[in-house]
């Protein structure tokens, strides 16, 4: 079933440009110039970009908070716009800059009036607290003010608040933004665990490429406004050439073997890297059987390299 | 309703969770509408009559005009707010709750320090209509109530078209002031203190005479210097309905610019 799905997504936003010393012209920027999503229930979904390229602005029309210049939305089977209040209730949304909570007031409190806003059944909202807490850890701070809390520690409360009132899909924008590595890992644990359920249907923004590698089968690639990759990571790394390196450490110097179907890129006396761009590991190594080997490493391909190389613009007009 | 009300709730324990300084903000808000209704007792140290009304008289227009303001002001003036909200894109927030966007904006910052200021502007009103000469009648009892909540309206429309502003343009600061506080100093004297082309925009281009001048004159049985007819101060309470339907209007006009442009 097909939870959120656009077609033709244009967002145009007017912008001031100065010329001379007091003239100032309009003109029209598309943010989002042509998105077409189709997102499967129980999908977790990861949206990259650079800053600019349109994510945020995709999330807000498909939440409802902003309407799209052209273009048809579903999520849930309703209108983000025209339905807003009543998609609030199906679907959670985590804005990493933007709280959900009272500022003043313990975790726990908000999460009350939460209830009462989202009109939650006290059972429902009891058990899906009570999992809440366990998974996030949320005991030691659940009485302390929320203005008190680390940035680490309200995330893991948004992350509570968004799901209290049990929501279908969860957009997430940036939810690991400024965390440290262990909030990091806290969160990221939480919705990987989350999305094993296969209940929830999860779209997340983010910067940090880890989130993705740990929690998303499927990447969305959007540059200036346009959708420039769908599909696996694999599929990412196949498609821009990407390649698994082997490191070989020598005991001492020796010459390294051609090989086909790998690559040699780097030489030095005690050290050779080749990619490879045919055979297996394995078949590297049999051929390598022989030299004075100290150690062997195979790097996997960075996606970071492999979206550093998309976003500085290279080869990324043939969308698929 | 629940819904409003745990609104309400969390903007209660929220701002009462710094006691001393919700203490001070009750104490000290009293003191901009008692000088309000200090400023008219100045004037009539200086002149006997002020727009053909004594001092008693007067003080039910100015006791009118605090009381509906200060009751607005608490309602919905916080609406202001909303600027702060579409500049920092805590907007985006209140729009992915299961909510209309105006109550919520209004319950989440209602400023329940400015209660004590209502209460003195509603003491203010009780204590000039007993100190006036007024022949109460049941039609006169009823307007003395109704007149007041048509103000309470009124202002709350005013402050949500000035606030509405901000969807426009983002820095609008004080050009809402100009309409919300300077309609209150408008409605505290008798309009007929005013003349030429501002009295005609601001008492009936806007309405403001309809808020407490002209129910102040039906409740006092006073004809208008201006010459409009008696029954008007009896129905001038009904200038909260277009207001409203103003309002609304013009909100709902910027919800939809916010939507369409973003922050």
């Amino acid at each position: 079933m097909t939870v959120i799905s656009a077609r033709g997504l244009r967002k145009e936003f007017t912008v001031r440009v100065k010329v001379g010393r007091l003239r100032r012209d309009r003109r029209t920027v598309a943010a989002v110039d042509g998105v077409d999503l189709a997102i499967e229930r129980g999908e977790m979904v990861g949206y990259i970009g650079p800053n600019g390229a349109g994510k945020s602005t995709t999330l807000k029309m498909l939440t409802g908070v902003l309407t799209p210049t052209a273009g048809d939305i579903s999520v849930c089977g309703l209108s983000p716009v025209r339905q807003r209040t009543r998609l609030a209730r199906r679907i959670g949304v985590v804005f990493g800059q933007r709280s959900q909570l009272w500022w003043d007031l313990p975790l726990r409190e908000s999460f009350e009036l939460l209830r009462h806003i989202y009109r939650v059944p006290p059972a429902e909202h009891a058990a899906r607290l009570l999992r809440c807490r366990a998974l996030l850890d949320l005991d030691e701070f659940l009485d302390t003010p929320v203005r008190q809390l680390s940035l680490g520690q309200r995330m893991r409360g948004e992350l509570t608040a968004a799901l209290l009132h049990g929501p279908e899909v969860l957009f997430l924008d940036e939810p690991t933004i400024g965390l440290d590595v262990v909030s990091k890992q806290a969160v990221r644990g939480f919705l990987a665990e989350l999305g094993a359920t296969g209940d929830v249907t999860l779209m997340l923004t983010t910067h940090d490429l880890a989130d993705i590698e740990k929690l998303c089968r499927r990447l969305l690639v959007i540059d200036h406004g346009r959708v420039v990759h769908d599909g696996t990571i694999e599929a990412l790394h196949a498609r821009y050439g990407s390649r698994r390196r082997v490191v070989v450490e020598l005991e001492s110097p020796a010459a390294p073997p051609e090989v086909i179907g790998a690559t040699l890129v780097t030489v030095t006396p005690l050290r050779f890297e080749y990619d490879l761009t045919g055979a297996t590991a394995g078949e590297l190594l049999v051929r390598l059987a022989g030299l004075p080997i100290r150690d062997v490493s195979i790097v996997e391909p960075d996606i970071e390299d492999v979206v550093a190389r998309l976003y500085t613009g290279v080869p990324v007009t043939d969308a698929p | 309703m629940r819904a409003y009300w745990a609104l309400l709730r969390g903007q209660a324990r929220s701002q009462t969770s710094y006691r001393l300084s919700f203490g001070i903000d009750l104490v000290s808000n009293v003191w901009a509408t008692a000088l309000d209704v200090f400023t008219v007792f100045v004037l009539f140290a200086v002149t006997r009559t002020l727009g053909g009304l004594d001092l008693h008289e007067a003080l039910v227009v100015t006791g009118m005009s605090a009381c509906a303001f200060a009751t607005g002001d608490m309602l919905v003036g916080n609406i202001e707010r909303i600027t702060l909200y579409v500049r920092t894109g805590r907007f985006d927030a209140v729009l992915v709750r299961p909510l209309p966007a105006l109550p919520q904006l209004v319950l989440l910052d209602l400023p329940l320090h400015k209660l004590s200021r209502a209460a003195f502007g509603a003491t203010v009103y009780l204590v000039a209509l007993g100190a006036a000469d007024i022949a109460w009648t049941p039609g006169r009892a009823l307007l003395a109530v109704i007149a007041p909540v048509g103000g309470v309206v009124f202002f709350g429309a005013v402050f949500v078209v000035t606030a509405s502003v901000a969807f426009w343009w983002t820095e609008s600061g004080e050009f809402g002031n100009a309409f919300t506080y300077g309609g209150r100093d408008f409605t505290s004297y008798p309009v007929s203190v005013y003349s030429g082309w501002f009295r005609n925009a601001f008492a009936y281009g806007l309405g403001f005479a309809f808020v407490s001048y002209y129910p102040a004159l039906a409740l006092l049985g006073k004809p208008d210097p201006i010459g409009l007819p008696g029954w008007v101060g009896w129905i001038a309470p009904l200038v909260a309905l277009p207001a409203t339907g103003a309002a609304a209007l013009i909100w709902r006009a910027g919800i939809r610019r916010y939507t369409s442009t973003g922050s």
